[in-house]
């Protein structure tokens, strides 16, 4: 039998421990890239297209950077349509809907918290599962008959559909995590259950409130179908208007993406802004990790 | 527990004064979510189109329902879509969560970064996807040729038109997953990883008998919301394909409107309702013995 003599340690061994900490730290690098690209490129080809005219953005091979930028698709999205008013409209309904469900739903997590009243949960949890659709014909009539369609009102009632249930949900979620030992030293000490609410768990849950008002908010931002069944010429919210570019501009790649930006770009922003917040939020409870 | 030495009176008493907690929100739950259910059970029991006069037919929408090829189709659709766009988020959506549980440069940036499609209005999304989908002049089609792969029909074929929509939900909600994980991540304690790492466990060791089991209640939650949007997809369906080509992309919900609000046949897509209900009222019971079975409270 032949037997094959190892080399002596190479060179290389020496540092071993070195060169696998950097090839450890390469591979982490590209998955974080790998990771995060989709979600930065999608946006990013959505803004070139907004700023091509159409002749580039029906070009193939694709043409990637614009040159020179154009904000003529913005021009024309806004002069067509009334965007300034359909903001202001998504304002209100996502606004009014989103306070309206804290002020109910925060209390109600906490309950829901507290008592471990589960079935209440369920029903949240088949409420959220129903598709938003079939509310809408009952409330249709309704409305109807209050004579409230094509008002900002019959929307925001409708829109706390949504909200609702996401903020109990959030909250009871939050508050179960939430230890109870502070609240029943303030009852022994004669605080009644809403003070002990009010004054030891609220001011505790806020980093939970956060989270609850930012997703409640962007889920209502975000409906489509309340404002396509619900909304009049005059009530449309955003997203509603924007589908609306889509059935007019067809093949118009520039004006759609510019419209689609419009009304994505306000809850970007805040993603970017409240960021930390949602961060924090996560995290304030608990001892950082390893 | 801490009630153990109250007296029970006072238990009860304590847990009467929390449902004063809940009441308001149940008075609008009531208004908003409990009666349209109860009046859609009322009239799908009606041969109502908008119109016409509405006559009462007792179950024979749903007799219809039973035998009605293409609702069954958009059924078994529905399922198809929906085990797609849950399982692949959740692998997705954790992966992520432990990267960016992990110090790195950059790390709060690249984090709001991923997290932008999850607030993006899925309508300006499926507006985008839409134009990257085209056989012809679409970005994805060009990326394809870049890595010497054959063009696709995306969602313009029949066969890939779910995995297409699929994979439009897995890069909109994806995140959603990774922030709940990571919630979870961020309040694990320090204590088992210090003492298991002096055992000299390892990396996968660490993860496989620490953290996953500590996470999994987490991972629950995202699973049960994510089934739940999955079942109700429509923005971006409605938008990108309409159901098309053909029904080969009608889910449920895509049914569901055509038949309120093309054909405004009342009654019947009341029934559809109620049945969408009983699936998802089932889906949601398993979840709950899941959840009961992993004692998460």
């Amino acid at each position: 039998m032949d037997v094959t003599v190892s080399p002596a340690v190479p060179p290389l061994r020496r540092s071993p421990f070195r060169w696998r900490r950097w090839l450890r730290k390469a591979a982490f690098a590209f998955s974080v890239v790998v990771i995060v690209s989709p979600a930065i490129l999608v946006f990013l080809w959505m803004l070139s297209l907004s700023l091509k005219n159409e002749i580039d953005n029906i070009a193939y091979p694709p043409v990637f950077i614009p040159s020179p930028p154009t904000f003529a698709n913005f021009v024309s999205v806004f002069e067509q349509n009334s965007m300034f008013k359909y903001f202001w409209n998504s304002v209100v309904v996502s606004g009014g809907a989103t306070l309206i469900a804290l002020a109910i739903g925060i209390p109600a997590g906490y309950g829901i918290a507290r008592t471990g009243a589960h079935r209440l949960t369920v029903l949240i949890l088949i409420a959220r599962m129903t598709p938003a659709l079939s509310y809408l014909i009952p409330l249709f009539a309704v409305f109807q008959f209050l004579h409230l369609n094509n008002t900002l009102t019959a929307l925001v009632i409708t829109h706390l559909v949504i909200t609702v249930p996401i903020v109990v949900y959030i909250m009871a979620g939050h508050f179960e995590t939430q230890p109870r030992e502070l609240e029943e030293a303030a009852q022994i000490d004669g605080a009644s259950a809403w003070g002990a609410f009010r004054y030891v768990a609220l001011p505790l849950a806020r980093p939970g409130i956060v989270v609850g008002f930012i997703l409640s908010f962007i889920f209502s931002w975000n409906n489509f179908i309340f404002g396509a069944v619900l909304a009049g010429r005059e009530t449309r919210t955003l997203p509603v208007a924007v589908y609306n570019v889509l059935t007019f501009e067809q093949l118009a790649w520039g004006p759609l993406a510019a419209a689609a930006i419009v009304v994505t770009l306000p809850v970007l922003l805040l993603t970017i802004v409240i960021q930390k917040e949602i961060l924090t939020g996560m995290t304030a409870g608990g001892v950082k990790g390893g | 527990m801490s009630t153990a030495s109250v007296p029970l009176g006072v238990v009860a008493r304590r847990q009467r004064s929390y449902y004063r907690f809940i009441m308001p929100a149940l008075v609008v739950i009531g208004a908003v979510i409990i009666f349209p259910w109860l009046f859609t059970i009322w009239m799908s029991t009606f041969d109502w189109k908008i119109g016409t006069e509405a006559h009462f037919v007792g179950i024979a929408n749903y007799t219809a329902l039973a035998s009605n090829q293409r609702f069954l189709e958009a059924v078994a659709r529905t399922f198809y879509f929906t085990v797609l766009a849950v399982v692949a988020p959740l692998i997705l959506g954790t992966i992520a969560a432990l990267i960016f549980h992990r110090q790195f440069p950059f790390r709060g940036v690249l984090r709001g970064i991923f997290i932008m499609p999850m607030m993006a209005t899925p309508v300006a999304v499926a507006l985008v996807w839409t134009m990257m989908f085209h056989p012809q002049q679409g970005v994805l089609n060009y990326l394809l040729s870049l890595v010497g792969l054959p063009p696709s029909l995306w969602v313009y074929s029949p066969q890939w038109v779910i995995p297409s929509l699929v994979l439009v939900e897995v890069w909109h909600w994806t995140p959603l997953v990774m922030l709940i994980v990571l919630g979870g991540l961020a309040a694990l304690p320090t204590e088992p990883y210090e003492s298991a790492k002096l055992d000299g466990a390892t990396e996968w060791q660490l993860f496989r008998y620490i953290t996953l089991p500590l996470v999994a209640p987490f991972l629950l939650v995202a699973g049960v919301i994510r089934t739940i949007d999955a079942l109700k997809a429509f923005d971006t369906i409605y938008v990108i394909t309409s159901g098309g080509p053909g029904t080969a992309s009608e889910t449920i919900n895509l049914y569901l409107y055509l038949q309120a609000f093309a054909f405004y046949n009342i009654g019947n897509a009341s029934a559809v309702v109620v049945i969408f209900f009983f699936i998802v009222m089932a889906l949601a019971l398993l979840l709950l013995y899941v959840r009961q079975k992993t004692k998460w409270t």
